[in-house]
């Protein structure tokens, strides 16, 4: 079966995408590899209530189940052009076997995972990524560990040290890089958030968490696990001016996020470099990327919450619909077309947009922590690579990440690269570049062989002519398009 | 659904599960945080990234190649090797 559209990624960019496409009648597919749909902000059930959006979300998700082929525990590993112009999604299955997909169009939904920081010790046991503290909290119920110090920047460390705090963990502090302001004049009091600032500030001081800007984690200590870290008290640049032993068991760092971007990537979608420097998917207003027939909607366009994702879904499902009726019905399609980026909801996206924009400008990475690190630091995790062999192969005349790369191999093991890229990059002075990555997950050889010749039923036989979405769909797609989103029970309505 | 809590084996040890917990969120929250050594440095490694993306965690379930535990839902009668 072909269908009309297939989504990767089933967070609220995802979700609102598939539901958006699939309400109009079109029929579509959406991969995702979790268990359940939500991305990393809404996947989390551990937790009830609380999370914003999360009720508005679960709705959507339950509509598009009805509605679409949702398959979840789907690790999509790369997608491939057809003679025919059709797409062809590889994934792996939960048990192991190679699936393929066919689509007549994708939308690249696949969302974005921690940027860490390396600095001595990070690898100990107890180090954990902010986001990471934060699945297992969210996701298991589970509280990263007893005593947990918090440190990066951006403001995604508020909900995670008052998630951890309200868990019942002793959250010694947060310690924000960035920022001399301090919580009570925080970037989102500026940008009209105050009740969501006020919050995090209130649950803070409930808990007693000191919350210190140009603060952060330096080293960690330890034999097997985290025992203590090294707090530095920080200039501008992020140099060390100061610093402090604290005893913990615990590390959450993060220090923004990295958008996945492999699968556009892979097809030749053009990127540009999003205002913190992150290689980000190019996307119009109708949120088509460079490739005719691909889509890309939430962060693969730029980090910006779930909001944003949502939005930049909904209005991606409404151009992959006109799109295919103007497929499909020739002309008539055009008076959809001119229509297709609603005027409310583009208005809204913007606005976001620039609400993101203004975090990553509020919170950059300043290069003095790369004083840092030391000789015997490791900077890639995976193929173990000390900072010095880095130094060696810059002596040895590399002078790129890529060549760095070939010479040291940080990058060229299981992560391949999602770890340290970002590092790397930043220790090479070279701006952050897309990543080259021909296989998005690891898979099997086996299932790399399947993938050859794609015999899943999913692409092969199916119901009815792929041609007649206009008709194929539960009633007038048109009535569809244009009132469900004002009516209240509507899971996409406002 | 199960949803009586219910034990996997680590390595011939018994591990508490909450129905939905991953293998790398049981072992953690059972307070083993270290459970794979890296092939050069003999490193101890557990949960980093939490998401699927490091590979820091990987585990073996009943006997198949490895696979990230922060990713692999734990089942009743799970057999979990380290390395």
């Amino acid at each position: 079966m072909t269908y009309d559209l297939v989504v990767v990624g089933g967070g609220p960019a995802g979700v609102a995408g598939a539901l958006t496409a699939a309400l109009a009648g079109l029929r579509v597919a959406l991969l995702d590899s979790s268990a359940r749909l939500g991305g990393q902000y809404f996947r989390h059930t551990a937790v009830p209530g609380r999370t914003p959006g999360l009720e508005r979300f679960l709705r959507q998700a339950h509509a598009l189940s009805d509605r679409a082929e949702v398959l979840s525990r789907h690790q999509v590993w790369s997608v491939s052009r057809e003679p025919g112009g059709d797409l062809l999604v590889h994934a792996g299955s939960p048990d192991g076997q190679a699936v393929a997909v066919r689509g007549r169009r994708l939308l690249i939904a696949t969302g974005a995972y921690d940027r860490p920081l390396p600095f001595p010790g990070w690898d100990l046991p107890g180090v954990l990524t902010a986001g990471g503290a934060q699945a297992l909290l969210k996701g298991d119920g589970v509280v990263a560990g007893r005593r947990i110090v918090v440190s990066g920047t951006g403001p995604f460390l508020l909900p995670v040290a008052t998630g951890l705090a309200a868990a019942g963990a002793k959250v010694l502090g947060v310690f924000e890089a960035g920022g001399a302001l301090g919580l009570a004049r925080h970037p989102l009091l500026a940008l009209g958030k105050a009740a969501e600032a006020g919050g995090y500030a209130l649950s803070l001081a409930r808990h007693r968490v000191p919350y210190l800007t140009r603060h952060a984690v330096v080293a960690a200590h330890g034999e097997r696990e985290v025992e203590a870290v090294t707090v530095a008290r920080l200039d501008k640049q992020w140099n060390v001016l100061a610093t402090r032993v604290v005893e913990c068991d615990t590390v959450a760092a993060g220090y923004g996020f990295v958008p996945q971007i492999d699968v556009g990537v892979q097809l030749g979608c053009g990127t540009r470099h999003d205002v913190d420097g992150s290689p980000v998917l190019e996307a119009d207003a109708a949120q088509r990327t460079t490739v005719p027939g691909v889509w890309a909607a939430g962060e693969p366009t730029g980090v910006g919450g779930w909001r944003l994702a949502e939005l930049e879904g909904r209005i991606a499902g409404r151009s992959v619909v006109a799109d295919a009726r103007r497929s499909t019905s020739g002309a008539a399609g055009v008076e959809v077309a001119a229509g297709e980026v609603a005027g409310v909801l583009s208005r809204r996206r913007d606005r976001w947009r620039a609400f993101g924009a203004a975090l990553h400008r509020a919170y950059p990475v300043q290069p003095g922590w790369q004083g840092w690190l030391r000789d015997d630091t490791l900077v890639c995790r995976c193929e173990e690579v000390p900072l010095a062999r880095i130094r060696e192969a810059q002596e040895l005349g590399a002078t790129d990440a890529r060549s760095i790369k070939l010479l040291a191999r940080p990058g060229m093991g299981w992560c391949q690269g999602r770890i340290c890229g970002y590092a790397v990059a930043c220790l090479a002075g070279e701006p952050q570049q897309p990543p080259r990555r021909p296989i998005a997950q690891p898979i099997t050889l086996g299932a790399l062989s399947e993938a050859a010749e794609p015999g899943d039923d999913l692409t092969t036989s199916g119901p009815g002519n792929p041609d007649d979405l206009a008709t194929s769909g539960p009633g007038n797609p048109d009535d569809l398009a244009t009132s469900r989103a004002d009516k209240p029970d509507d899971p996409l309505a406002h | 659904m199960t949803v009586r809590p219910f034990s996997i084996t680590v390595d011939g040890r018994s591990v508490p599960v909450v129905p939905g917990q991953t293998i790398g969120a049981a072992l953690h929250a059972a307070g083993i945080r270290a459970w794979r050594t890296t092939r050069f440095g003999a490193r101890p490694r557990g949960l980093f990234c939490g998401i699927g993306v490091c590979f820091d965690c990987l585990v073996s379930v009943n006997g198949q190649a490895p696979e990230r535990a922060c990713l692999a839902e734990a089942a009743p009668g799970d057999e979990v090797t380290t390395s």
